[in-house]
């Protein structure tokens, strides 16, 4: 495949599926000067309507990827279409079909917390009036009406937040990218902002969200896609990232009456699809594919070496899962 | 929750328009909402200097250069220049330097849909403006405060095209210092750069006064400020003065020469 580059003279035609896409990248590549590799040919589509998340650890390029999406960050290499326009060819434009909340706060310190929609809205080419009364219809909606006059260095950080998503999307834009938009927050502010997105999502709202979250990730997104140094490794649903995982069910087994290496040894040899099954204090870890077809076995195994149940906890696979086993390191190590 | 109705489809042109008109409204509403901040910034310094070499000096038999009337009419331009200076570096510098280092409150405006560096370009608009605000303020001050008034003598073509020029070119100088320096450094260099701008800039002494000394003459020419001290002493007195054949050309290549590095170090700021 030939890598065509941003820098790259002649033509710019979309591929078809720009057009349809919200967002699309083709071997989309940023080379920092100096040599970092930050993204290494990224091809993505986010489909119109979803919620797409970028998943990965800190230093995965997931922020690089997002920057070139909303021109902040120029490509080296390849390609990528907001709404069906080239970022590197168009910036300016893409600006009108992009709403995006950065990772800090950027609010605008000297003006209220109404007059930071309103101008908003104005740089949009939206009329006074017309700003005026968006603003006043957003900051219900974010339950911030009774701070519309606050200057905004008043306002909490999930205020603050809530205030951030509000005027992304003030403009009414194709796309919204929300940069790890938890991220410091405390857990009621963290719910909050999770409903603003599921309910932006149930107005059809198209939302690429950037998160190093798993739990933000599979609870909030259609699809998921798991990049680490600046490769596209998985991209799938929730669900069938965490099916495709082998041996990601633990079935944590606890007894009396048996210890637990000898019961260790009687569900490693009985129950089948056991990918392993150690002693962990006075419990037994089972590492299976799946558990709904073990329960039954994990039972009999027990009862035939005269153990007493007192514990069977299923865990399924998390999206963690999924990232060690694509990767062989956890999120959070990384 | 219900989104906002779309806004009609524009013109990318007619959308970077209104968007450069916006974050102009925006700056001047702050401007408007803080008087206090624009009025001691504009005021204190050249009032100051006034007060003491237009005023005090005279009043206590300091020698200055000629009369008390003599003096106040040297200082009327020197201080029209000066606030414009200041406007240049205090309205557009500094607050790139905290926008660019930490705020980064630029970003939002940064993805209006306008071209980075039409953002810059608004920054220039907005200290051009402040500049010529801050002129109509020190004005008439600069006309009262001194021991004996200054010999008026306006040439109107004059004012109304170099006070445009000198203010759009201390903009400019604002929009590169604000962008090409390290902002670990800017302070730093604001010390270094603003005291010897000031005093070397003809705006405590016409630039032929200094014939005397020509190698500070010489170096005087090296000083943006001194142009549009000059060119502002051609506009409002009858002083001798640099010629308006060099302070014009000067000053328009100069403002071009920092507006075209300006917006080049600030797109590289803004865009990674």
């Amino acid at each position: 495949m030939t890598r065509v580059t941003a820098a790259a003279p002649g033509p710019a035609i979309p591929p078809a599926a720009a057009a349809d896409a919200a967002v699309l990248t083709e071997s989309l590549g940023k080379t920092y000067p100096g040599g970092t590799v930050a993204v290494a040919g990224l091809d993505l589509e986010v489909r119109r309507g979803e919620v797409f998340a970028l998943l990965g650890p800190n230093g995965a390029g997931k922020s690089t990827t997002a920057g070139m999406l909303t021109t902040t960050v120029r490509p080296t290499a390849g390609r990528a279409w907001v709404a069906g326009l080239d970022v590197a060819a168009a910036p300016a434009r893409v600006h009108q079909h992009i709403g995006v909340v950065p990772q800090r706060n950027t609010l605008d310190r000297r003006l209220n917390v109404r007059d930071n929609l309103i101008f908003h809205g104005r740089y949009f080419g939206m009329r006074p009036a017309a700003a005026r009364a968006a603003a006043a219809r957003l900051l219900a909606q974010v339950s911030l009406s009774d701070a519309a006059g606050k200057r905004v260095d008043e306002l909490s950080g999930g205020m603050a937040q809530r205030l951030m998503i509000a005027r992304a999307i003030m403009h009414r834009p194709d796309v919204l990218f929300l940069d790890e938009p938890t991220t410091g927050l405390d857990p009621q502010s963290r719910l909050a902002v999770h409903d603003i997105i599921t309910s932006l999502q149930a107005a059809g709202q198209t939302i690429l969200l950037i998160t190093h979250d798993m739990t933000e990730a599979d609870v909030l997104a259609g699809r998921v896609a798991i990049i680490d140094h600046g490769r596209l490794l998985a991209l799938d649903t929730p669900a069938a990232l965490k099916r495709s995982v082998r041996g990601g069910t633990t079935v944590t087994v606890t007894a009396d009456g048996t210890g637990p290496a000898q019961l260790a040894a009687a569900l490693a040899a009985s129950v089948p699809g056991a990918r392993d099954a150690r002693p962990l204090g006075d419990a037994v870890l089972l590492t299976v594919d799946d558990s709904h077809p073990v329960l039954p076995a994990v039972l009999a195994a027990a009862e035939a070496c005269h153990a007493r149940l007192r514990e069977v906890r299923a865990d399924p696979p998390t999206l963690e899962t999924v990232f060690i086993q694509l990767t062989g390191k956890e999120l959070r190590d990384s | 929750m219900t989104l906002p109705a779309p806004a009609p489809p524009r013109s990318p042109a007619a959308a970077a328009l209104a968007a450069f008109g916006a974050l102009l409204a925006r700056d001047l509403t702050v401007l408007r909402k803080q008087p206090a901040d624009f009025l001691t910034r504009t005021i204190v310094q050249p009032v100051l200097f006034v007060f003491v070499l237009g005023y005090i000096a005279p009043r206590i038999g300091q020698p200055t250069a000629g009369s008390a009337t003599q003096a106040a009419t040297t200082l009327l331009a020197g201080m029209l220049a000066i606030v414009i200076l200041f406007q240049g570096l205090f309205a557009v510098a500094l607050p790139l330097v905290a926008d660019l280092g930490y705020t980064r409150e630029i970003d939002d405006r940064l993805l209006a849909p306008l071209p980075a560096r039409a953002v810059a370009l608004e920054k220039i608009a907005l200290g051009t403006i402040q500049g010529l605000l801050a002129a109509l303020v020190i004005f008439p001050l600069a006309m009262i405060i001194p021991a004996a008034p200054p010999a008026l003598h306006i040439h109107w073509a004059v004012l109304l095209t170099l006070a445009p020029l000198a203010a759009l070119m201390c903009a400019s100088l604002g929009l590169f210092l604000g962008t090409a320096l390290d902002p670990r450094l800017t302070m730093a260099l604001f010390a270094v750069l603003i005291t010897p701008l000031m005093w070397l800039g003809c705006a405590l002494f016409p630039w032929s006064a200094l014939h005397a000394i020509p190698w500070v003459q010489g170096l005087a020419l090296a000083d943006p400020l001194t142009y549009a001290s000059e060119g502002l002493r051609a506009a409002v007195t009858s002083q001798p003065h640099l010629s308006l054949l060099v302070v014009y050309p000067v000053q328009a290549a100069a403002t071009g020469l920092l507006l075209w590095q300006a917006t080049r170090h600030f797109t590289r700021r803004v865009i990674s």
